[in-house]
């Protein structure tokens, strides 16, 4: 029990990597899941097949895999620097890449499976009064599917939380890789570190569970 | 509504075109067609700066030697760690599973408690802890029994919720003629509720076996000599060739994966053709598809 209280600044300070990994992937990845959405809906089937393909590739690949192609592919064989002096600064923004990459892919099929639950009649309506797709979408469609799949955003959600621990394949000192260093520290007190560090974890999601069911049922259209 | 495959029909969002908007759908297509192609091009070019396209990168993949000494190796490391998980994790998934849904307090609740913790908990976090616990306990853990274990008790886990959703998706009507011809409670399970469970769950478990062996990768971080160690240590460490290498073995995963994942679509709609079950096929708590259950 005592390395957990000793050495509580470094965990705290591995958690707060964790949910700044988590925090912006999760916005990018929210953000360019959307757009592969409105390119899996729109009438273009040369948007539709690219973002059919980018979704398949990304979804079946694993996410280590992603992950080390970020850091190792595009950090040290490209040469992608986001910062020439520190190493950990580049790797964060590395491995950034890959999970909202890669998490892009299930957010843009959750807003999908979204835009199936608003009835037919929602878009008749907008485009008889002279709606373009592009407005349909924006002002109708979206709004109401957006709010259909508040509860698996959020388990999307808390699976990312659990996935930034794979960015310590190219050693983002988060939450599992500091966790390991201090199994190698503290070889008598693994039990209580484990606890420790999966408390944590517990005390990320378990609120953002909370959360987005309470948003989930609060924002729900009512039909 | 059925979904639309081309431009000649209406879908939720648009309707059949007109001749304005198919030809204004063609210029789009043309804009749209260019400016993708256009990134292709960049990102080839960016690559292509770096030499990563050379053909000596390359031609390790072509001779035989490099497949059956490097990357077989590592692709039957990852079938049999994924096998061997899939087994425990059914097992562990039916026992809890089935454990959450006992009348007995004393084995629904710690059932409960473990399905949840284990669903929390980062599979990375449980290898690390399989590999340094058994030490500390005296055990000798391979990185093989490390991930095999992490692997069986995530995934363990999700599958006993998705069992215990098969159970209670099967009408309550099909226990209870069961228990009015006088089978016991154990014999209501095994003979009428678990096979129909079954049939409603199967594409479920397959999803979640996709999972699985996208998971086996995880190895990697602890030096199993998975596929992902082949593609991005074994086969770089002779050729230096990281990024051709790493693409060849995403291929490999993509082909493994996407079969898996047709093979649940057929099973789906094998199973809504010829209904040999009473319960509605089973998605996982808090899904709207199967998408959640492939993000982990």
């Amino acid at each position: 029990m005592e390395a957990v209280v000793d050495e509580l600044p470094v965990i705290l300070h591995a958690f707060w990597l964790t949910v700044r990994l988590t925090v912006i992937s999760g916005l990018i990845a929210l953000a360019w899941g959307t757009v592969l959405a409105a390119m899996r809906v729109s009438p273009l089937p040369v948007l539709r097949a690219a973002a059919a393909i980018y979704v398949n590739v990304l979804r079946n690949t694993p996410l280590t895999l992603i992950i080390v192609f970020c850091g190792l592919g595009l950090g040290t064989v490209m040469d992608v620097q986001f910062s020439r002096d520190d190493l950990s600064v580049n790797n964060f923004w590395l491995s950034t890449i890959g999970l909202s990459a890669y998490t892009a892919a299930f957010v843009c099929e959750v807003i999908r499976s979204g835009v199936n639950t608003v009835p037919m009649g929602q878009a008749e309506a907008a485009r008889s009064i002279g709606l373009t797709f592009l407005q349909t979408l924006r002002l109708v469609i979206l709004p109401q599917a957006v709010r259909a799949v508040i509860a698996p955003l959020g388990s999307l959600l808390i699976a990312l939380t659990k996935n930034t621990t794979v960015a310590a394949a190219i050693g983002v000192a988060e939450a599992a890789l500091r966790m390991k260093n201090l199994f190698d520290a503290h070889g008598d007190a693994v039990i209580p570190l484990f606890l420790g560090f999966a408390a944590g974890f517990v005390v990320l999601t378990l609120p953002v569970g909370l959360l987005f069911g309470w948003l989930s049922r609060r924002l729900a259209v009512a039909r | 509504m059925s979904a639309a495959t081309g431009t000649g029909r209406a879908t939720v969002l648009y309707d059949a075109p007109g001749p304005r908007t198919r030809l204004r759908n063609n210029v789009l297509t043309l804009l749209f067609g260019a400016a993708l192609l256009l990134v292709a091009y960049l990102v080839w070019a960016k690559f292509d700066e770096k030499g990563q396209w050379n053909g000596k990168l390359w031609r390790p993949f072509l001779e035989a030697d490099t497949w059956t000494e490097l990357i077989l190796p590592g692709l039957r490391n990852t079938l049999s760690a994924a096998a061997v998980a899939a087994v425990l994790a059914l097992v562990f998934g039916a026992v809890f599973g089935i454990g959450r849904l006992s009348e007995h307090r004393w084995v629904r609740i710690p059932a409960g408690v473990v399905v949840e913790v284990f669903r929390a908990i980062p599979l990375l976090m449980l290898i690390f802890f399989a590999q340094y616990g058994g030490s500390l306990a005296g055990l000798i853990v391979t990185e093989f029994t490390a991930v095999v274990f992490g692997l069986m008790l995530y995934n363990g886990s999700v599958l006993a919720e998705i069992v215990r959703a098969g159970i209670l998706a099967v009408p309550k009507g099909q226990a209870e003629a069961g228990y009015a011809m006088g089978l016991r409670k154990n014999q209501v399970m095994r003979l009428i509720l678990l096979p129909q469970a079954v049939t409603a769950m199967m594409p479920a478990i397959v999803s979640q076996l996709v999972v699985l062996l996208k998971d086996t990768a995880l190895g990697f971080i602890v030096a199993y000599a998975d596929l992902l160690n082949a593609g991005a240590r074994v086969v770089p460490a002779n050729f230096s060739n990281l990024i051709p290498s790493v693409i060849v073995i995403a291929a490999i995963y993509i082909a493994i994966n996407l079969a898996l994942g047709y093979l649940a679509t057929w099973l789906e709609r094998r199973s809504r053709r010829s209904p040999r079950s009473t319960a509605v096929p089973a998605v996982p708590e808090g899904a709207a598809g199967d998408e959640v259950t492939l993000a982990r």
